[in-house]
């Protein structure tokens, strides 16, 4: 489904303060596959999921989703196929307009924006029983504005918008570690919810080793902007946190803490 | 006081500023960046619509010619911005210098028009419609046809999507929908408005002139953050009557105050002291009050304490 073939991204290129952020990386990613992405700060995780949706460009190698060519893609067209869900709440709703009129530029994402309504009876009838899955209420709260929701709620809502066009690829950067313990478990269990109903490809940055071993169904461990660990299947199974911490001399406090 | 065909005046007028405001409404608020074409693009309009008219053409051609013109300037300070990457106020600044020249050249490298002999759309229905305040109902079913379009216009999908641009560009890309297009439609949207109110200006008053532009961009802001402030802002449409009346209110506070004694000549440095007041006022009133837009979530400010206190306790 994602090709990636030998990327390499440089910041400040040429300068002091030249960074090899991304270097000759490449992943294949079957369909259905969810891939959870674990590594410190400056691995690169982010940078990697910039470069296939489009954020910025790569300096070399090539991007295919499902055959396309990505590679040269202004992200506004990436997007029509990549859902994605910030770590910061506040970066995926249009604040001031009303939770139905986002949902509405979501679902709308490979329609034509014409002078057609805004919101069709039907799509508003399917914001309606969808919304209610969320279990949050917001079915009845469909006419205000999405500055009023918290940020649990906003994040629910971002990432009941990244999937509801049905992306073949769904990008997951850090979305729950800005919100609280409660909202974060309440979004990862959506997220496997979504992933699986709909088999979504699903490419997601956690900072929390457990999560990254308990959720999804392969694991890579990135450093210095290189794939150091690829596991799957039995071998992840029977992976802990603390072989992961004894293998790969991982000395993050943050990424031990649950 | 006023008199009362002072009064009438005023508001005449000010369903001319009306059209103005609700164009700087869209590139101030929608797409959320102050936009300095406006005092060039309001020439061109008014250029445009006096040269026509003074030719002996259709006033109300003179009035879609103006409205191409404005969007035109729009189309060409989005561009600077977007694909040469110029700051949003210096791509205006840059665009409204230019247009200087331009307007000069569309008439006819005169720096004024009398329109005294010249058919315009205020004597047209004058002639059919003979009356004390058949000038201010053809100015209430300009400015009512121009909220009421706009109003669809900004719940259709495009208009979503333009929107969405002022509030989060990184959300609009991600869905799919280039902000930079968003950006030069939503440009030539506000300048086409700001040219039709040029170019009904120049009918209006019966001249044109190359100087009558400056300031017109504190105007127009003047009378959105007034209009907002003191009408409210809970709907949308609510908020465009808003933004029309405070364009009126302003018109009328300006008419007040020369009455009052004030010289013609502290126009002005008056106008420039309504805005100060009225944005240093926005500000409190995003503390204050539940009205008022909400601040950009960091990206330009924090919002009021209160204010997001307020907004845990409701999100919850």
């Amino acid at each position: 489904m994602l090709k990636i073939d030998g990327i390499t991204k440089t910041f400040g290129k040429g300068t002091i303060n030249e960074k090899i952020a991304i270097n000759d990386l490449s992943l294949d990613m079957d369909r259905g596959e969810f891939i959870t992405i674990i590594g410190n700060n400056g691995a690169g995780k982010s940078t990697l999921m910039n470069c296939i949706s489009g954020v910025f460009p790569v300096d070399s190698g090539t991007i295919l989703l499902d055959g396309e060519d990505l590679t040269r893609q202004p992200e506004y067209k990436r997007a029509r196929h990549i859902g994605r869900v910030f770590q910061d709440p506040l970066k995926g709703t249009a604040f001031d307009m009303t939770i139905e009129e986002n949902l509405s530029i979501a679902i709308c994402k490979n329609r034509f924006h014409g002078l057609q309504p805004g919101i069709s009876r039907k799509d508003r009838e399917y914001f309606r029983e969808r919304l209610a899955l969320l279990e949050m209420g917001l079915e009845n709260r469909m006419n205000q504005k999405a500055k009023l929701l918290s940020g649990g709620q906003r994040q629910a809502l971002t990432l009941f918008m990244s999937i509801i066009s049905e992306p073949k690829l769904l990008l997951l950067d850090e979305h729950t570690a800005a919100l609280d313990p409660a909202a974060a478990r309440k979004v990862l269990e959506l997220t496997n919810l979504f992933t699986r109903e709909k088999n979504l490809t699903t490419l997601m940055i956690t900072h929390n080793m457990k999560a990254a071993l308990e959720n999804g169904t392969r694991t890579i461990l990135m450093r210095d902007g290189q794939i150091l660990m690829d596991v799957r299947g039995e071998e992840r199974k029977n992976m802990t946190v603390e072989t992961l911490i004894a293998k790969f001399e991982i000395d993050n406090d943050r990424m031990l803490l649950d | 006081m006023i008199t009362f065909a002072a009064f009438i005046g005023s508001v005449e007028l000010g369903m001319v500023y009306a059209i103005l405001a609700l164009g700087v409404f869209l590139s101030f608020r929608t797409l959320n960046t102050p936009d300095l074409t406006v005092d060039g693009s309001i020439v061109t309009g008014a250029a445009a619509s006096a040269m026509i008219c003074s030719l002996g053409g259709n006033p109300v051609l003179a009035l879609a010619v103006s409205f191409v013109f404005g969007a035109m300037a729009g189309i060409i300070t989005a561009l600077l911005n977007t694909k040469l990457k110029i700051q949003p106020l210096l791509a205006g600044i840059l665009v409204m210098l230019g247009a200087y020249s331009i307007n000069l050249r569309i008439m006819g490298n005169k720096s004024n028009i009398a329109l005294t002999k010249s058919d315009t759309i205020y004597k047209m229905t004058k002639e059919i419609f003979p009356g004390t305040y058949t000038s201010l109902v053809l100015g209430i079913l300009i400015v009512a046809a121009v909220i009421t379009l706009l109003f669809f216009f900004l719940k259709t999908r495009l208009g979503f999507a333009l929107r969405a641009t002022g509030d989060n560009e990184d959300m609009v890309r991600a869905s799919g929908i280039s902000s930079d297009q968003m950006k030069v439609f939503g440009l030539s949207l506000s300048n086409g408005l700001v040219g039709l109110a040029g170019g009904l200006l120049a009918q209006y008053q019966s001249y044109a002139d190359i100087g009558m532009g400056v300031g017109m961009v504190v105007i127009g802001l003047a009378s959105v953050i007034v209009g907002e402030a003191i009408f409210g802002t809970r709907s949308l449409i609510r908020r465009l009557i808003a933004v029309a009346l405070g364009a009126i209110l302003y018109r009328l506070a300006i008419a007040v105050a020369l009455a009052a004694g004030m010289p013609a000549n502290d126009l002005k440095l008056v106008s420039a002291l309504i805005v100060t007041v009225a944005l240093a006022l926005g500000v409190m009133g995003e503390n204050f009050s539940f009205t008022g837009k909400n601040s950009k979530n960091g990206k330009t400010g924090k919002p009021g304490k209160i204010r997001s206190r307020i907004q845990q306790k409701v999100g919850e």
